[in-house]
């Protein structure tokens, strides 16, 4: 038995992988989730808004840091995410000038408002790609970490490390300022309230005179600077690729569905949920275990439920299941 | 139409080489079948399935299971133990959904469940794992799957189709009661999962090592056989071309034949469902929902049923490709590819016109292939001006990705300016 071992562990394995993958499918998911509830369609463009505004913060960070300019110990992506989020939103909101308004105002059914998201999701793409190329970019600069596995170990005497990443950090805390944020936003100024005034009941909305292409826009600005936000932090705190971020769709939709599509607060509960289960299902636990039982019951095998690869599996049989026994999700989106 | 698009591969014949020509006709031919496929799905009767990947891929399989070299070694490590477990599986989820059907909704069935599927999986585990692991210990450099049957590709093309069927049921019980998006969604990551059990099963098909040496179709023979044949080499020189060159158009000339003939045969009776009643029941319920329910028909039923047609022809498509590329590679199956750029093609040649489907799939298969093979050259003579440099390297090398851009444009256009496509919908 030897349970701290076993904690520091699962702390740095299980929990704090979790925790900070589970803030960027939250900020991504909350973003979908947004979209759905004004504009009455599951964007599936969004991975791709993702790489395209990371892509512009990668390249901001580049220029900046040839000019001589760092964030010193934080990474320099910080200061290019404002410029990267203002390029995004500008393009997002010409799309909808050129494209999504036309059918908004025809009142065309949602799939095929899904079908010309699958077509700017081309577009965006094909120009992720034809700038920034489809290789893997590393642009995490700063000081790498905040607690050290063998600075931990020699501190404590433990056997185990604890590792603790700058960017994780950054993550988790950048996350929790945008939530908060966001909800003090929908909650407590005017234009919140009239977002989701409009998300209710866009007909009474109409009479009582909010001004829908307003309220559109105001939900593209915050949808692309939450998805630009995860981009930059999935890719400061993993790595970039723009075909990882396509995939990324499929967990952040998960998220979105599983706390209830249209639902903020389901959206942060499905993403730490999505998060934490991919983690727990795909974790070897015969260290934990070892740690635990005594050391003739030490278990021979990895004790991992399923390969690591099957990630994206998992958030699908967790969204299949949801949507079986309770097809609205947790927090009962529409 | 079909004439402006014949128009296109003759000028890229002319312009660039017969060869590159009817090699993208092949790819075009098979995927209109694949558009066919889709047409149905989502022309007949207006489901959004995003999971066209996973049929093709299953497709692949298929050859891999039906027409791959025997590895008998492997078989007899762990094939039947890999059965009972693969069976096993099967009884369990079958049980979870018997007992869910009888068990009134509440605590009890809720604790029966997670039991039952808990204790199901790590008895599956526990059956199935020795015998990956002694299929996957027999010769792992060139081996370590359980092998094909060895038997003809055109034997495994139906098999390809009855893969896709039989996917395409378990997915559509479990997800064509959901609304239009979370089909989409739902469809979406189940592709994902098929792909990546194809990528990490080893045993069933060496997995990312991929499989290679998979045989051709009758009656398609091998070039190297060709140049072999004094009789051939001869016939060739008498028309002017030399052996190479004669004998990759010959090939690529049979398969050209042999798909073809597969799609007509496809068309004739696509046609004649969608003219029929059934074809008019299923744009009825496409139309309108409620009222054919009131009508007496049954929607999920029907619904259920022309998921399972397209999806089989998809399979049937998709194995096709297998065994003309004659290995599979599972990394090579992306959505962009084999979902979303089928989906353009449908919505772009008409949705619900079968020829529409055709022309579509022959279009921007065409458009497809020749951007990147066209686009650097014509990326060569915009970029003429600019000095040699990082650039200009940059640019030339980025032009294949244009295509992603002009398809989706294209996508936004048809939608926008004419949304019944270019061949609508009588």
């Amino acid at each position: 038995m030897d349970i701290l071992n076993a904690l520091v562990a699962f702390l740095n394995f299980v929990f704090i992988p979790g925790l900070a993958y589970g803030s960027q499918l939250a900020l991504g998911a909350l973003a979908l989730t947004l979209v759905y509830a004004v504009l009455r369609f599951s964007n599936f463009a969004h991975g791709d808004t993702m790489a395209f505004g990371t892509m512009w913060v990668i390249l901001i960070t580049w220029a900046l840091q040839s000019a001589g300019i760092t964030g010193g110990v934080l990474p320099t992506a910080l200061i290019a995410l404002p410029f990267g989020i203002a390029i995004t939103c500008a393009f997002v909101l010409a799309t909808d000038r050129a494209v999504y308004r036309f059918y908004r105002t025809q009142k065309a059914a949602p799939i095929i408002l899904v079908i010309v998201s699958t077509g700017i999701m081309f577009v965006m793409n094909g120009l992720t790609r034809v700038i920034i190329g489809p290789a893997e970019q590393d642009f995490a600069d700063g000081a790498r970490m905040i607690l050290a596995p063998n600075d931990f170990k020699a501190w404590s005497g433990l056997a185990e490390g604890l590792a603790l990443k700058q960017t994780t950090l950054i993550t988790v805390i950048v996350a929790a300022i945008c939530v908060a944020a966001l909800f003090w936003f929908l909650q407590s100024t005017r234009t919140g309230k009239s977002m989701r005034a409009y998300s209710d009941n866009e007909d009474l909305a109409l009479l009582s005179g909010i001004n829908p292409e307003r309220v559109v826009a105001i939900t593209w600005i915050i949808a692309t600077a939450l998805a630009v936000i995860a981009g930059t932090l999935y890719g400061l705190d993993k790595s970039y690729r723009p075909f990882i971020y396509f995939q990324l769709l499929l967990p952040m939709a998960a998220a979105a569905v599983v706390g209830g599509l249209g639902s903020p607060l389901g959206a942060i509960a499905g993403g730490f949920i999505i998060a934490f289960s991919e983690v727990f299902v795909t974790y070897a636990w015969k260290k934990i275990v070892t740690y635990l039982v005594s050391a003739d019951m030490a278990p021979d095998r990895l004790l991992q439920l399923l390969s690591t690869d099957y990630k994206f599996a998992v958030s699908f049989a967790i969204l299949i299941l949801v949507l079986l026994v309770m097809p609205t999700g947790i927090f009962k989106g529409k | 139409m079909f004439a402006g698009v014949a128009l296109l591969f003759v000028a890229t014949g002319v312009f660039q080489s017969w060869n590159l020509s009817l090699q993208i006709l092949i790819i075009g031919v098979l995927s209109s079948i694949m558009a066919l496929g889709v047409n149905m799905q989502w022309g007949y009767a207006g489901l959004f399935s995003t999971g066209i990947m996973g049929s093709v891929a299953l497709g692949g399989l298929a050859v891999v299971l039906v027409s791959g070299q025997p590895v008998p070694e492997g078989w007899a490590a762990g094939g039947p133990r890999l059965l009972i477990a693969l069976a096993f599986g099967v009884l369990v989820i079958a049980a979870a959904v018997y007992l869910y059907n009888r068990l009134a909704a509440g605590t009890a069935r809720r604790t029966a469940m997670i039991l039952l599927l808990g204790a199901g999986f790590f008895a599956y585990r526990a059956i199935l794992d020795p015998a990956v692991t002694a299929i996957e210990a027999f010769n792992p450099a060139t081996a370590g799957n359980i092998g094909g049957l060895g038997l003809p590709s055109i034997v495994a093309w139906p098999v390809g189709a009855l893969f896709a069927a039989a996917a395409a049921w378990a997915i559509g019980k479990v997800a064509l009661g959901l609304r239009s998006d979370y089909l989409a969604i739902a469809t979406l990551g189940i592709a994902e999962i098929i792909l990546a059990v194809m990528k990490n099963e080893d045993w069933l098909a060496r997995g990312v090592k991929n499989i290679i040496d998979l045989p051709r179709p009758w009656p398609v023979p091998y070039e190297v056989d060709l140049q072999a044949d004094p009789a051939f080499v001869a016939q060739a020189a008498n028309w002017g071309f030399t052996s190479v060159e004669a004998s990759t158009i010959l090939v690529k000339l049979l398969y050209l034949a042999v798909f073809g003939a597969v799609l007509l045969v496809l068309i004739f009776f696509s046609e004649r469902a969608l003219n029929s009643p059934w074809g008019r029941m299923m744009r009825a319920i496409r139309d309108n929902e409620v009222s054919s329910a009131a009508m007496g028909k049954n929607i999920k039923s029907r619904h259920l049923q022309v998921f399972i047609i397209g999806s089989a022809v998809v399979g049937l498509a998709g194995a096709m490709l297998t065994s003309m590329e004659g290995q599979l590679t599972p990394s090579n199956y992306t959505p962009l590819r084999f979902t979303f750029l089928i989906w353009v093609m449908v919505i772009v040649g008409g949705s619900g016109n079968n020829w529409g489907a055709v022309l579509g799939g022959l279009l921007l298969g065409w458009l497809w292939l020749i951007v990147e093979n066209a686009g650097p050259v014509a990326m060569g003579y915009l970029t003429m001006p600019l000095p040699d440099g990082v650039l200009k390297a940059h640019l030339i090398e980025a032009a294949p990705h244009l295509r992603l851009i002009t398809l989706g444009a294209v996508l936004l256009l048809v939608l926008r300016f004419s949304p019944k496509g270019l061949l609508p919908e009588k």
